[in-house]
């Protein structure tokens, strides 16, 4: 708690004073003109982490039921296991340059497209595991329940044990989410930034994390204070995502429900 | 409509475990039939059987034939569709935690691919009426979770998602051991009303529960069927020297 709150109030107080209508409706200016915005970083960001979410999460959900429920002990979910945990580590420049290599260049341009595919891949351990370990609380005799009930097996574990971890694993996408939100270094060779208007998916995109890293490394005051500001703004998004998403998800939950 | 089951040897293993050894046995038709056994005696792992549960441990074997009505369940069936016909009751209750009770009760017919909202509410209506909780739950049937009833409504809440799918036979494994005196009464006389329209058995650590709602009993031990009689003759005048030590409190 502590570092999150000191961290939100030195933004406030370095970027609150730059914050302001044009932040969010503005594409940057050139260097030497006053003011500009971030309206084309904030959005590219949007895309970038829609395209790695859709990527991610269905991927990692997928291995994290394949793992607790069909695979277990398996060799292959042993080495799926181990592949997530090393994937897991590996640094988040190397997985940039991985996928620079294997769809920037074969492409011939950097694109939103290798730039969400870069986010999406290192969702994917934290999704999986974080799916496997929820489904593994669950207890068995919600599954015997449910076999004794004539139930398939597949159906079972689909309408039932995943439901039933359903608030566990939404909060373990929640957490993929949050992290990748703020990556920088795997979009440096992927996304490339723009500095104006994209959505296009085979275009170089602009991503707020790009931007306060182009901001903050430039020589100037104007961009320093715009740095501040984005970073202020990043962090309001991603509290602002994960709270509806946990807001949304906790609507359906009924009384004394564990 | 309740239906007879006949077991002929029947033999189970967990591993390299010989669970089950030679069980032969007639459950008869809709009437109760307790099993009593000391713990790890293996009769559990009997009822389990007789709804193919047991195989659903990857390390668990069975050989012999069980016939439900003139079904033969391990040749003639897939195992879910036994599962469909012989309804299970857990030691402890297990409600779904995230469904509602609606839901817990309506999952068999739902997750079976039944859809039918006035047919469902009926069947939700008639399953918790049999189980004697209707009265109790009506007003928060699709408010209140499963899980957030007390122990003993639990429990016949899971019994009225068993009876929910009408399955003509109906195990209970230990039902009321998780459970207070005055849950445990009200699930024996939910047995006695039960078992005009299902095959009931029942595995039971209390002998006198297994006096109170059954008319046969059988008594297990050391993976072996010791003696299966009418409960009357097994408590008052039990052939077998094993079955009276046990029932006089010797051992167990």
């Amino acid at each position: 708690m502590a570092p999150l709150v000191a961290i939100f109030i030195y933004l406030i107080y370095k970027g609150a004073s730059s914050l302001n209508l044009a932040l969010f409706t503005e594409i940057p200016k050139p260097v030497g003109e006053v003011g500009g915005g971030m309206a084309n970083a904030i959005a590219g960001s949007a895309i970038l982490l829609g395209v790695g979410s859709l990527i991610g999460i269905p991927i990692g959900i997928s291995g994290g039921i394949f793992l607790a429920e069909f695979g277990r002990g398996t060799r292959l979910a042993n080495a799926i296991r181990f592949t997530a945990d090393v994937l897991n580590g590996v640094p988040s420049i190397v997985m940039g340059i991985a996928v620079y290599s294997l769809i920037v260049v074969p492409q011939g341009h950097f694109s939103a497209f290798s730039g969400g595919v870069a986010l999406g891949i290192m969702m994917i351990p934290t999704v999986c595991r974080t799916t496997e370990e929820m489904l593994l609380m669950v207890p068995n005799a919600v599954r015997e329940a449910a076999l004794a009930l004539g139930v398939p097996n597949w159906r079972s574990v689909l309408s039932i044990t995943v439901r039933t971890a359903s608030p566990g694993i939404i909060t373990g996408c929640m957490l993929a989410f949050a992290r990748v939100a703020g990556e920088t270094a795997p979009l440096i060779f992927t996304a490339f930034g723009n500095a104006g208007w994209s959505s296009r998916l085979n275009e170089p995109i602009a991503a707020l994390p790009l931007q306060i890293y182009v901001y903050a490394l430039s020589p100037y005051d104007d961009w320093h204070r715009l740095a501040w500001a984005g970073s202020l703004v990043l962090i309001v998004l991603i509290v602002l995502a994960v709270s509806l998403v946990r807001y949304v998800t906790s609507r359906g939950v009924l009384k004394g429900a564990s | 409509m309740g239906v007879g089951i006949e077991v002929t040897n029947l033999n189970a293993w967990y591993g390299t475990n010989h669970t089950l050894q030679d069980i032969n046995l007639n459950i008869p038709a809709n009437h109760a039939t307790a099993l009593i056994g000391p713990s790890g005696c293996g009769k559990s792992t009997f009822v389990r059987c007789i709804n193919r549960m047991h195989e659903t441990n990857p390390i668990a074997r069975v050989t012999g034939s069980v016939r439900i009505g003139d079904l033969d369940i391990y040749a003639d069936a897939k195992p879910v569709e036994i599962r469909r016909r012989v309804g299970m009751v857990f030691q402890r209750p297990n409600p779904f935690p995230t469904m509602s009770i609606y839901d817990n009760v309506a999952a068999g017919l739902k997750l079976n691919g039944y859809s039918n909202r006035r047919v469902l509410d009926e069947i939700v209506e008639r399953s918790l009426k049999n189980s004697a909780l209707w009265d109790e739950v009506k007003d928060d049937l699709r408010k209140k979770s499963g899980a957030s009833l007390s122990g003993g409504q639990q429990q016949r809440l899971c019994i009225a998602r068993a009876l929910a799918v009408d399955p003509e036979v109906l195990l209970m494994d230990e039902p009321a051991s998780a459970l207070d005196p005055v849950s445990t009464s009200k699930i024996e006389d939910l047995i006695f009303q039960l078992k005009s329209q299902y095959t009931i058995v029942i595995v039971t650590h209390n002998m006198q529960q297994a006096a109170r709602v059954a008319e046969k009993t059988g008594f297990f031990l050391n993976g072996r069927m010791v003696e299966f009689d009418s409960t009357h003759k097994i408590f008052t005048n039990p052939s077998d020297k094993r079955t009276e030590d046990y029932i006089t409190g010797r051992f167990g």
